[in-house]
């Protein structure tokens, strides 16, 4: 006898916790053969708000994490996409990647996870510095994370270039509300379930699926955004820019496109300097 | 259980101060070396601007003319960038070290005429020439200085990476510190193989036009550093330009938004060094004297001119009324004056217009119902002057403490504990920079951290140094100025 499958009813990760959209709206994805697959959740500006919260919410115990706990985290997560990267495979190549370019680009996404553990515990003594000052004080110089990061991943590859983009920002103690691939969004909604299964805590990754062209303004302009990174066009990208002049919001452009996500090159030290502020602090040495 | 501090028993003494003898004058005599009039300083050569349109500087101390400035328009950009342009790729291949060499050399041609340098800058901005002395012209030397040693050093900027010049620079630069803030954009950008188009402030151009003198004696190339002088127009210019491959500014947050909007739509990289309203927090077991001095020198260094000046004090409410009370017996002894007397405290307010906006801010915290107290000062009969003032009873949605004053008006608030204190320091917009003052070091270094702010200064106020970066959080702009930190932010992985 035929057993019918049970199919999921793919939900976003806002707040460690799987929600539909506020506003009721869904959006239909076909897998690349053009049968129906699922829907998915047609985030509103509402949705992002709610998830802003939610990262502001998280953000300073987040922060306040060791660095060592923090890399311990990334790790895991590692350990959790590499269990279910045959499952993230097919999410891909169900949308039309070619078996190898998916099983290539999942195997990056655990890798990626793995630089980047290591790099928790390590960019400050690289990026901070003790100032040789002229005078009688002790000068130091920390990074302190910029807070609530929104990331507006590729669509190519999709769950490569979200996760190349989130771990850099997440491994300096801020906290992300992302934007999946508007074109492939369902690997996103599984990596949500493997955020929720890692020891990430709830809030510090949020991921949102829906229209670009109807988030964008809000990511620009929402004051408790204090960062951007985007993969963007051109006219998404000045879009971005004006938004962000008026609370003076710090933006970056991911200038890897396609294969480029692929390279050696995508990930390091300078991605996580982007998100990060520098701190100096004096006091004077007695005499 | 914490103990209540009682109030001192012995009533205070009252201080007789200063109208027993009066000081003699002490003017600073140096000769400043002014021209009647100061050309556009392009490809290594000081030209009339295309227009023939020259606007006065005028000294803020007495309203008297200084010189006549050139006013760039958009042909004098245009040769300014096509100059820097050309001028770039040898500039960029030149080895590091001889790089550095020309650098060290504007430091040391800098110090060998220091003092005409710090009456031109008093007399042009309006600052007590004891700190365009001691602290602007030194500083700027020490900035050309510490990074003439980076430029042969640039594979130790950027651990992993290779790093390579941007290009061309556009940078505009305000009036508080005019030589030092040209030093400051000056030096990394050039120790890094960049050129640059500056554009000084219209109303303190003057030392920026001696050091294109300075420029020419070291021998830099032609091109390398161009100088456009105007007003808003020009910087618009400056900033707006195709050619620019970076936009440094430092100046209002106003301006700063509007200039990032201005280049929206383009890949040009930017820094910001914004506005700041800092909290200047005093607890409880502070050195009270120490803290005083502090705080006078946080908010009235430079006539309070300054994007991180400590313009709220936050004082715990236990030491409340003996820190106000020892701060008016401060203020009553500075000297508010000739700028080029040695022995003022508080110079000339840099314009008329900056007057007005202190006058304006001011009478808006009378009216919001804030105390003021300003001690009886003689200012001159001529020239710009503010005393300064305290605000006491403010409230945090007083205007008085939550725009910039950018003059010597300290608006004081008061807290009861660590977090409220957070809560209140970190409650603007802006995150330049912040201070505090207590002896223990555990509550310094959990204030540090949870202070939204750039540059914490605990137990001292108002120190910098080229080693240390220097820059804001928030709506204080972004990218930093000073330290391995600055010089990064121009340049791109190669």
């Amino acid at each position: 006898m035929h057993r019918l499958p049970v199919t999921k009813t793919p939900k976003v990760y806002i707040g460690g916790a799987f929600v539909r959209s506020e506003s009721a709206r869904t959006l239909r994805i076909d897998s690349s053969d053009g049968a129906f697959f699922a829907n998915i959740p047609q985030c509103s500006r509402k949705d992002l708000r709610n998830a802003v919260e939610a990262a502001a919410k998280a953000g300073p115990a987040w922060a306040r994490r060791t660095p060592y706990n923090r890399a311990q985290i990334l790790y895991r997560l590692a350990e959790m996409l590499e269990a279910r990267s045959a499952e993230l495979v097919g999410s891909l190549v169900r949308f039309g990647a070619r078996e190898g370019d998916a099983e290539r680009g999942v195997a990056l996404c655990a890798d990626r996870l793995v630089h980047y553990a290591g790099w928790a515990d390590k960019y400050e003594q690289l990026l901070g510095s003790v100032n040789p000052v002229a005078s009688r004080h002790f000068c130091f110089t920390v990074t302190e994370p910029m807070g609530v990061v929104g990331v507006l991943a590729p669509d190519s590859p999709p769950i490569l270039g979200l996760i190349s983009m989130v771990a850099p920002v997440i491994a300096c103690g801020n906290t992300v509300v992302a934007l999946a691939s508007e074109k492939f969004p369902y690997s996103a909604i599984l990596l949500g379930e493997m955020l929720a299964a890692s020891d990430l805590p709830g809030g510090v990754v949020n991921i949102l699926t829906g229209f670009r062209r109807e988030l964008i303004p809000t990511f620009a302009t929402h004051a408790h955004i204090r960062a951007i990174y985007a993969a963007a066009g051109e006219d998404e990208r000045k879009a971005l820019r004006l938004g962000a002049a008026a609370s003076v919001k710090r933006v970056r452009f991911a200038e890897e496109t396609g294969a480029g996500w692929l390279a050696g090159s995508a990930q390091g030290l300078d991605a996580i300097r982007a998100f990060v502020e520098f701190k100096t602090t004096w006091h004077p040495i007695g005499s | 259980m914490p103990q209540a501090r009682t109030a001192p028993r012995r009533t205070r003494a009252r201080l007789i101060f200063g109208d027993l003898w009066e000081f003699d004058p002490a003017p600073e005599t140096a000769d400043p070396r002014l021209k009647p009039r100061y050309d556009l300083f392009i490809d290594g050569r000081f030209v009339r601007p295309r227009s023939g349109r020259y606007f006065d500087s005028i000294n803020p101390a007495n309203e008297r003319k200084l010189a006549e400035i050139a006013l760039a328009g958009p042909a004098d950009v245009d040769a300014a960038y096509a100059a820097a342009a050309g001028a770039f790729r040898s500039w960029a291949a030149t080895p590091g070290l001889e790089r550095g060499k020309y650098l060290f050399r504007i430091a040391r041609l800098l110090q060998d005429r220091a003092r005409e340098f710090a009456v031109a800058e008093t007399m042009d901005g309006g600052k007590p020439i004891r700190e365009s002395r001691d602290f602007d012209v030194p500083m700027a030397a020490a900035h050309f200085f510490y990074h003439a040693g980076w430029a042969d050093k640039l594979e130790y900027v950027a651990p992993g990476h290779t790093v390579a010049p941007l290009g061309v620079v556009g940078q505009v630069i305000p009036w508080n510190f005019p030589l030092l803030m040209l030093a400051w954009k000056l030096a990394p950008a050039l120790a890094m193989g960049n050129c640059v188009v500056l554009k000084p402030a219209e109303t303190t151009s003057i030392t920026a036009l001696k050091l294109a003198e300075v420029l020419q004696d070291a021998g830099l190339p032609p091109g390398v550093v161009n100088l456009v002088t105007g007003a808003g127009g020009t910087g618009a210019l400056v900033t707006g330009h195709p050619g620019a491959a970076k936009v440094a500014f430092t100046g209002s947050t106003q301006v700063g938004k509007a200039i990032m909007r201005q280049l929206a739509g383009t890949d040009r990289r930017m820094s910001m060094e914004l506005g700041g309203k800092a909290a200047n927090i005093v607890f409880d077991d502070a050195p009270i004297g120490q803290a005083v001095e502090g705080i006078v020198d946080g908010i009235f260094f430079n006539q309070g001119h300054v994007c991180c000046a400590g313009s709220r004090l936050l004082v715990q409410e236990g030491v409340a009324d003996e820190v106000v009370s020892k701060l008016k017996d401060r203020i009553r002894v500075l000297r508010v004056g000739d700028p080029l007397d040695k022995n003022t405290d508080l110079g000339a307010i840099n314009s008329s217009a900056q007057l007005a906006t202190i006058r304006r801010l001011v009478a808006s915290g009378l009216r919001e119902g804030a105390s003021m107290f300003q001690p009886p000062c003689r200012l001159p009969e001529r020239g710009f002057y503010f005393p300064p003032t305290l605000f006491t009873n403010v409230t945090q949605s007083h205007r008085i403490a939550r725009e910039e004053i950018f003059g010597p008006v300290l608006s004081i608030l008061t807290f009861r504990t660590v977090d409220e204190a957070i809560e209140k320091a970190n409650n603007t917009a802006y995150g330049l920079s912040a201070g505090v003052w207590t002896d223990k070091g555990s509550r310094i270094l959990r204030m540090s951290t949870e202070l939204k702010a750039g540059v914490v200064w605990a137990n001292t106020f108002n120190r910098f140094d080229p080693s240390s970066p220097f820059g804001g959080y928030k709506e204080s702009g972004f990218g930093r100025e000073g330290g391995r930190q600055g010089l990064l932010d121009y340049a791109r992985r190669a």
